[in-house]
């Protein structure tokens, strides 16, 4: 460790203000990152893990943000008190970063090469060159035919295709820094693995300096050197990664640790269940209609031949990237959607031929969870109103008086403070409201509650604690859950079976030990194979450039 | 894009039969044309031969189906006051109207895109606090009191310019300016608040990691984007133009559409006033084709649908 | 699919995007003391709807009395008295007294415009937007014939048709600014019915009449309310417009409008009489939209914090 650190953040702390409070963003944050190796910087939200790193790009808006102590030093420069000018030098040339939702991140309104050329033309690479190094950085990162697809746009590419093409733009200038910030937090976890080993091959290629800023731990431990563990702004742990996972020195880290899906024993289901829910041959086509009169209208089947049953008591996990066709599923088994072909019944009755005071019991037994608390929870109501609607739906469930009453107890048992109920939703924290939205869901004590990704938002320690919560009221009554996700480790865990979909199929369906222990299609093997482990002593990649 | 602009066609057309079909029978409601053009004392046979003469002793529907006719060869027939056909004293008209929406919208554009596009430079700097305020000034103006105090000021006070007419370029300036003031201020709020949000885009945020100046990332980045909302209200204020400038053609004496269908109401000129409203009507709709072939050129999403 | 990123905002940037807690006045009265413009206008606004609702009662013999000496009284003269301050019109009546008796009509013509228009647009786009169907396909139609139909056009046939009464005047108003909040209205229906609450409440077995009212209004309700403040101004132009052309209110009944109109005649020798009422109307539409861009700013939570003081605080 002759050379010199490539940058040392050291003591910087960045405020805040907001609403007439100034909040500090993070406290004293020091860490290094050297040539050729990955520093991850793990933290949940709001654990203000972005926070350096967009003080050392100079991308911290002021106001409301600013810098009240520290240093950042690239080289013998502090970054911290460099004029515009100077910053524009750095910026791009010799210190690159690239975000989180790339489609946000790319201009819209631009071609993809002029964007890629931009990076370079301001650095005074004349235009044309920029222009024909573009296509080679475009074709480097694994855009095919990169040449024709210069003039194309970015929300022509998908979500894996942009990403790479941030990637494209920020190496250009061969820098000697590349700050990545959630770069895969969006994409499928194929396409993650493959983004994520493309950066650490340009990485071993250019020998440039790698920060990693994320919030899941199967990234660290797959492809971080060294790790700094970041909680409520300020650093609670640094150390190579094998080590921190090995023997975790701060009690958050080892929290943080523990509460990693993917560890406990398989569930095992009971075949001897009474059966709720059999969905027979479901098809739901769209018809996309082409672009010119004349062309003739696509179908597109977004479920083809779905089959497969719902026992009472149990956790059927359905898992499956994006296009699959679980979100379609999940929407007609809600009859909120009626399918091309096929038949669900629920009970034996047929859920597409019910009357409508059948439609209105099955409403009943049947509720939702959904990914987004925010965006599930009316932003107008208080608790007691978001709780209490189902009654008001349902008035034969609860006699009016009884109600405040019930909206206090299930706020309790789902671990919230019974004295919030006149609250709105924003005042709560995402997995708060996730449990709000369970509450919800309990309310007219259904026998069916279909999970669509309703963990996948949440932070790790928060997502525990909710699984925890869903399998305690399981328990308790009895209930079946649908379980939609795309985390693996999740739906190990909590599932006693597990459907694998793949463009509207189902590739393959069994117990949950059995489809993650020997799996027997193709794709279910590239999905598990994608999915990083927590753990940094299963690598399956080479680390050729490995610096020691 | 051909195909969406087929279905914009269709549907206009069909926007263009219900208004042909209203307008003919809300300007037959106003009442009878003999009673203006006639002597109060007209003899039933005077009455009556006006009315064969022009159609109007024919029963309604049989009116409404002779206009249909002539409209498929775009004949609206003769102006009961002047004796020429009503399209023609339109589209003589027009062009006056044409160019002041023109030349009013045009100005209002570029001052306001400039100046809204510095003001969210620097969001509540000294620029941005002024440009808010006459912005803000300038969209509450009424144009009739605008335009009484500008002819006050310039023309009979300092006599700059002539109180009205159309001969010389300087004749424009007063009313154009008139046209300009509100448009620009509502362009300069919409550019403004639209710039700041595309300023916090997080694609701005890519431009500044790679280095790109302040200046490139205002004119380059930000503003394409942040032009689909001005050029919308643009568009807006445009159509209103075209569709009756009526008080400041009025006050500055502009033979534009506009006075001439509030002439031709009050002269139960009905040709001129099917005319008038079916013309401004499809120069409205070409007007929204270019808009969406702004929209196209500007925005690369657009272009699919 | 959904990116599952949205709770992983940038650590304190998520806390500042809770809206503002409703129901504290005090706070708000000191942001709104901090923007000087926004104060003035508020206070404008005040005197005028302090006006419209007692001027009439008290100063309509002031506005009515013509002193034949007065005529044409050019203004600022204190020699005749406080009621010719702002000069005395064509027939030797004050002008303030006038202006002042007039605010009633100007603005009850505005609110009752903007409140039909209001109420016809958001009721028939929440039935295109939710409902749809053909039902939604005429309503659409039926509106973009009114947009294309030259406003002013329409308002000149049906004051021709019927007589311009000042009902007349409202209707006429409130037609032509229908389409505005239809389309608005529907399209935030379309955009709000997918949200995920709305789902839920559908899953739950909420019907129609409950999605719409309980869960679709509150939340496009804030949108509607902005563009009606900001439509408040505009009908008063349009009305004053109507009003100079001779196509509004007609004497005696008398607006703002109207006094520019009867003024207009007089400009070479007597300014004061187009140009004062001119003022009236500049001033509260001014008013207007300072406030409601004040509004925006306030409720913006991304803006706020520029009106707010800065407090020192550890935690």
């Amino acid at each position: 460790m002759a050379e010199p650190a490539l940058l040392t953040v050291e003591n910087l702390s960045v405020e805040f203000h907001a609403r007439g409070k100034i909040v500090q963003a993070v406290r004293n944050v020091s860490w290094q990152v050297n040539r050729g190796e990955t520093l991850a910087i793990l933290g949940e939200s709001g654990s203000g893990k972005s926070v350096s790193s967009s003080a050392v790009m100079g991308l911290i808006d002021s106001p409301p943000g600013h810098i009240t102590a520290g240093r950042a030093l690239f080289q013998g420069q502090d970054l911290l008190t460099l004029t515009k000018d100077e910053r524009r030098e750095i910026n791009g040339r010799r210190i690159a970063m690239i975000f989180q939702d790339p489609l946000a991140h790319l201009n819209p309104v631009y071609p993809v090469g002029w964007q890629v050329a931009e990076a370079m033309r301001v650095h005074g690479v004349p235009p044309s060159e920029a222009r024909a190094r573009a296509v080679a950085l475009l074709e480097r990162v694994g855009i095919p035919h990169a040449a024709a697809r210069m003039n194309a746009y970015p929300h022509e590419f998908s979500g894996g295709q942009r990403q790479r093409i941030m990637i494209a733009m920020a190496v250009a200038m061969k820098p000697d820094l590349l700050i990545a910030d959630e770069p895969t937090t969006a994409l499928d976890v194929t396409v993650q693995a493959q983004i994520l080993t493309l950066l650490s091959e340009l990485r071993d290629e250019t020998g440039m300096g790698l920060v990693l800023i994320t919030h899941d731990l199967g990234v660290v431990a797959q492809h971080a050197d060294r790790m700094v563990v970041m909680k409520d702004g300020e650093v609670v742990e640094t150390g190579r990664v094998a080590d921190v996972f090995r023997a975790p020195a701060h009690d958050y880290t080892r929290r943080l640790l523990g509460a990693a899906p993917g560890k406990l024993p398989f569930r095992v289901p009971d075949e001897a269940a009474e059966l709720l829910l059999e969905v027979q041959g479901l098809v739901k086509s769209f018809h996309l209609r082409g672009r010119f009169l004349r062309e003739a209208a696509r179908e597109v089947r977004a479920l083809d031949g779905v089959s497969f049953a719902l026992r009472k008591g149990e956790t059927l996990g359905i898992v499956g990237e994006s296009g699959s066709g679980k979100t379609t599923l999940a929407r007609v088994l809600l009859r909120l959607m009626e399918p091309s072909s096929g038949s669900v019944r629920y009970r034996g009755q047929d859920v597409f031929a019910m009357s409508k005071e059948q439609v209105f019991a099955f409403r009943r037994r049947v509720q939702v969870v959904f990914q987004d608390p925010t965006a599930s929870l009316n932003p107008r109501m208080t608790v007691e109103e978001i709780i209490g609607e189902h009654w008001a739906i349902h008035p034969e469930a609860l006699p009016a008086e009884g109600r405040r009453a019930a909206v206090e107890k299930l706020l309790v048992q789902v671990g919230l403070d019974p004295a919030h109920a006149r609250r709105h939703p924003h005042q709560f924290s995402g997995g708060q409201r996730q449990r709000i939205a369970i509450a919800r869901a309990l309310s007219l004590k259904p026998e069916v509650i279909l999970c669509d990704e309703a963990v996948s938002a949440l932070d790790v320690s928060v997502q525990a604690q909710v699984i925890e919560l869903l399998k305690d009221i399981q328990k308790q009554y009895g209930l079946s859950f649908i379980f939609i996700a795309h985390d693996l480790p999740v739906v190990r865990d909590f599932a006693d079976r597990v459907l694998v979909m793949h463009r509207g199929q189902i590739v393959e369906q069994g117990p949950t030990g059995a489809v993650f222990t020997a799996p027997q299609a193709d794709y279910t093997r590239t999905l598990l194979a994608a999915s990083p482990k927590a753990d940094p002593t299963h690598r399956p990649q080479r680390r050729a450039g490995e610096r020691l | 894009m051909t195909g969406f602009l087929g279905k914009r066609m269709l549907w206009s057309a069909g926007s263009l039969i219900g208004l042909v079909i209203l307008v003919f029978f809300m300007a037959r409601l106003t009442g009878s044309p003999a009673d203006l053009y006639l002597p109060i004392d007209a003899p039933n046979e005077m009455r009556e031969e006006f009315a064969r003469l022009h159609g109007f002793d024919l029963p309604l529907w049989q009116q409404f189906a002779n206009f249909l006719r002539d409209l498929l060869v775009f004949d609206f027939g003769d102006s009961l006051r002047q004796g020429r056909p009503a399209v023609d004293l339109v589209l003589e008209a027009l062009p006056t109207t044409l160019l002041l929406a023109f030349w009013s919208i045009g100005i209002a554009l570029m001052v306001a895109v400039i100046t809204g596009a510095l003001a969210a430079w620097r969001p509540n700097g000294i620029f941005d606090r002024i440009a808010t305020l006459l912005s803000l000034i300038g969209a509450s103006l009424p144009n009739f009191w605008v335009a009484i105090v500008g002819v006050l000021v310039f023309a009979v006070q300092l006599r700059w310019v002539p109180t009205s007419g159309t001969g010389t370029v300087v004749q424009w300036v007063l009313p154009v300016a008139v046209l300009a003031i509100r448009p620009c201020g509502l362009i300069v709020q919409v550019a403004r608040s639209t710039m700041i949000s595309v300023l916090s885009a997080p694609y701005v945020k890519t431009a500044e990691a790679k280095g790109v100046p302040r200046r490139a990332i205002i004119f380059v980045h930000a503003l394409r984007n942040a032009m689909l909302p001005v050029i919308t209200v643009a568009g807006d204020q445009a159509a209103g133009i075209i569709n009756g400038a009526v008080i400041v053609e009025t006050i500055f004496g502009f033979p534009g559409v506009g006075r001439l269908m509030i002439d031709s109401i009050s002269y139960r000129d009905f040709a001129v006033i099917q005319a008038g409203v079916m013309i401004t009507a499809i120069a409205i709709f070409l007007l929204n084709v270019l808009i969406d072939i702004a929209y196209a050129l500007l925005d690369p999403r657009t272009r699919a649908a | 699919m959904m990116a599952l990123t949205s709770t992983d905002m940038k650590g304190p940037a998520a806390m500042t995007l809770a809206a503002p807690e409703p129901g504290r006045l005090a706070p708000l009265l000191a942001m709104l003391w901090r923007d000087k413009f926004a104060s003035c206008a508020a206070l404008i606004l005040l005197v005028t709807v302090f006006a419209a609702l007692i001027g009439p009662a008290f100063l309509t013999e002031a506005a009515t009395t013509m002193n034949l000496r007065a005529r044409n009284a050019p203004p600022f003269e204190m020699a005749r008295g406080l009621a010719y301050i702002l000069g005395g019109d064509s027939l030797g009546r004050g002008i303030l007294p006038r202006i002042i008796v007039a605010t009633q009509n100007t603005m009850m013509i505005a609110a009752s415009a903007v409140l039909s228009s209001l109420v016809i647009g958001t009721v028939l786009g929440l039935i295109a937007g939710y409902r749809g169907g053909w039902v939604g396909d005429v309503i659409l139609r039926l509106t973009d014939i009114l947009m294309s139909f030259p406003s002013l056009l329409l308002a000149m046939v049906v004051l021709y048709v019927f007589d311009p009464s000042i009902g007349n005047v409202i209707f006429v108003l409130a037609l032509t600014r229908i389409p505005i909040y239809l389309r608005t209205t529907r399209a935030e229906v379309l955009e709000v019915r997918t949200r995920m609450f709305v789902t839920a409440a559908l899953v739950a077995g909420a019907g129609p009449l409950r999605i719409i009212l309980r869960h679709i209004l509150p939340i496009i309700a804030p949108t509607l309310l902005t563009i009606a403040t900001l439509d408040f101004a505009f009908v008063m132009l349009a009305e004053a417009s109507l009003s100079f052309l001779g196509l509004g209110v007609q004497a005696p009944e008398v607006t703002w409008g109207v006094m520019v109109a009867e003024g207009r005649n007089y400009l070479a020798n007597a300014w004061w009489l187009a140009f004062w009422p001119g003022l009236a109307i500049t001033l509260v539409t001014m008013s207007l939209n300072l406030l409601s861009n004040w509004l925006r700013v306030v409720t913006d939570p991304v803006q706020r914090w520029r009106l707010e003081r800065r407090m020192p605080s550890n935690g």
